[in-house]
């Protein structure tokens, strides 16, 4: 057993997860399953081996630096769940 | 199963020739209200109409428009202004899309006419197509199984003939995959080919938009209006368009070095290997070379892509924190709660394992030893394509160990569910181009699909040979 309920609750809170405290065995298991599962690879021999990270071999990509419309504000408001006339609105984040 | 009466080339024909687009799209509108697979989450009658009127007065104003008067399905993940898209996620729930996706902006420039979302797994996230917040897409053959996905509910519009051009996005085969299960062809183009500015991210490293059609015509017809570089993807690339198919799908055949890898046949059910063989026989008797070719590290693409696929995933749907779009949890004392609340809510129980698989490659101590350790094997399978494509042309294989299994099947056991993709993944992997191919029916009278890769940059070639093996088998 490699991944452990304990295991579970850290990575909910590095991925901002809030998972049923109840859950957390379970959702160990099956991610052990997969961890033993994707640990192969740790066999084969990748000695001097490239890692692939960019699969468009295109790097530095801009575009040319001219101004250009973008997208509405008042559209991009309304899907927010909480919004002003101009901005995201969030619960308070400082105590004071 | 009934297609959609008339091909999309055929469609655009007669459009273009002065018939009306109105009637088709009306059909198209009929059939998607009358779906009972659950294929379709999002209906668009107004827009459509509207949309086919515009498409009347342009041809009638003397443009001629290649996809003029096409019905198409859109799959959830991809945004069409103005219109609901939410990936089949409740963490998406009532979002509005502000813009629309490069790819379908260019089919409707070209004429289509955008009539229905489709439903697929959460986020793309699935094989079944059982992780939808929507419910589950049931085969258009046989109620109790599955149409397979992530775009299960594209391949369904296509097969039932819901309308005669869908648009999917296949990560790790969720393209090829329903559309074999269907029997449809369905297409995964070179990584960059198609922009994927609009597209509900997923592994960004993976993802390609493709079309779903009943003919390799048609879907070759959607990639070329699709594919070309868009200066709001900057991985999409400037290459040349792909060359049109050959007037005679068979002549494509005639001394193509078609690759196989022996080693597929003990992998599949004996339904499913009768037609490979079949399809070798074909394919040699009309005028194709087989070759024996190797992929020795696609025993260990699962592995790379779960750790690729979640990793990229765990970054991407960062984004859904329950502040600048769709569900935010009730309640919540502070804003560390607002995004975990909101998000443990929101996602599904699948994307919430990909998350935190996905984390946890990533995190300290574990980055070398899984995340750059896959990304390393994906090198070595990119390798084996390259030694594959210096034998042949393009390489012949199956799509899915099966046909299409039962709802519910391989539910309980994640694992299960990821092994099946073992044939799809190493096309992701390595950013080349495959299409899927109706290639007959198995047990039960379920189809059996087939596909071809080939190179980087060689899509004309493979949609070629798809050409050619439908021609030859029939289709």
């Amino acid at each position: 057993m490699t991944i452990t309920a304990a295991d579970v609750r850290h990575l909910a809170r590095l991925a901002s997860l809030d998972p049923d405290p109840a859950e957390l065995e379970r959702i160990a298991a099956k991610l052990d399953t997969i961890v033993d599962y994707v640990r192969q690879l740790q066999a084969v021999d990748t000695t001097g081996v490239e890692p692939a990270v960019d699969m468009s071999g295109m790097v530095g990509v801009t575009r040319p630096d001219v101004p250009g419309p973008l997208l509405d504000r008042a559209t991009l408001l309304a899907n927010a769940p909480a919004h002003s006339d101009a901005a995201f609105l969030v619960p308070k984040v400082v105590e004071r | 199963m009934t297609a959609f009466p008339a091909t999309a080339s055929a469609i655009a024909a007669t459009v273009n020739a002065g018939g009306s687009a109105l009637p088709l799209v009306e059909e198209s509108l009929r059939r998607c209200a009358a779906d009972t697979t659950n294929a379709l989450v999002r209906h668009h009658p107004q827009r459509a109409r509207e949309r086919a009127a515009v498409v009347d007065a342009r041809i009638r104003a003397g443009e001629r428009l290649p996809l003029a008067g096409v019905p198409l399905v859109v799959k959830d993940n991809l945004l069409v202004e103005g219109c609901g898209a939410e990936a089949c996620s409740r963490i998406l729930e009532g979002f509005v899309a502000p813009y629309t996706a490069s790819a379908v902006a260019r089919l409707e420039a070209a004429g289509a006419i955008v009539v229905a979302h489709a439903n697929m797994d959460e986020f793309a996230m699935g094989s079944s197509n059982e992780s939808s917040c929507r419910g589950p897409v049931r085969h258009p053959l046989d109620p109790t199984r599955i149409p397979g996905g992530s775009s299960g509910g594209s391949a369904v519009a296509v097969a039932a003939g819901l309308a005669p051009l869908a648009l999917g996005s296949d990560t790790g085969g969720s393209i090829r995959q329903p559309a074999g299960l269907c029997g449809v062809v369905g297409f995964k183009p070179t990584y960059g080919r198609i922009s994927r500015y609009g597209l509900i991210a997923y592994g960004s490293s993976l993802d390609q938009i493709g079309p779903l059609a009943t003919t390799v015509v048609d879907a070759d017809l959607a990639l070329r209006v699709m594919a070309g570089r868009d200066p709001a993807d900057s991985t999409s690339a400037e290459r040349p368009l792909p060359a049109p198919l050959p007037a005679d799908p068979r002549a494509a055949l005639r001394g193509l070095r078609v690759g196989y890898v022996a080693a597929h046949e003990a992998g599949l059910a004996a339904d499913v290997r009768a037609r490979l063989i079949a399809a070798k026989a074909a394919l040699a008797s009309a005028g194709a070379t087989l070759v024996p070719v190797e992929l020795p590290n696609e025993r260990h693409a699962i592995a790379v892509y779960y750790i690729l696929a979640t990793g990229e995933a765990a970054s991407n749907l960062s984004r859904f924190d329950g502040i600048r779009y769709g569900r935010r949890a009730e309640g919540a004392k502070d804003l560390g709660q607002v995004y975990a609340r909101s998000r443990a809510e929101g996602f599904g129980s699948e994307v919430q394992r990909r998350i935190m698989l996905g984390t946890y490659v990533l995190s300290t101590g574990f980055y070398d030893a899984y995340y750059r350790k896959a990304q390393q094997v994906r090198t070595l399978i990119i390798r084996d394509f390259a030694a594959v494509f210096a034998a042949c042309d393009v390489l012949l294989g199956p799509i899915s160990p099966t046909t299409a299994f039962r709802a519910g099947e391989k539910t309980s056991d994640p694992l299960q569910m990821y092994l099946a993709d073992i044939f799809t993944i190493s096309a992701n992997l390595a950013g080349i181009p495959a299409v899927a191919v109706p290639a007959g029916s198995g047990d039960h009278g379920l189809p059996v699909g087939l596909q071809f890769h080939g190179p980087a940059w060689s899509d004309d070639r493979v949609l070629a040979a798809g050409a050619g093996l439908a021609a030859v088998l029939g289709g």
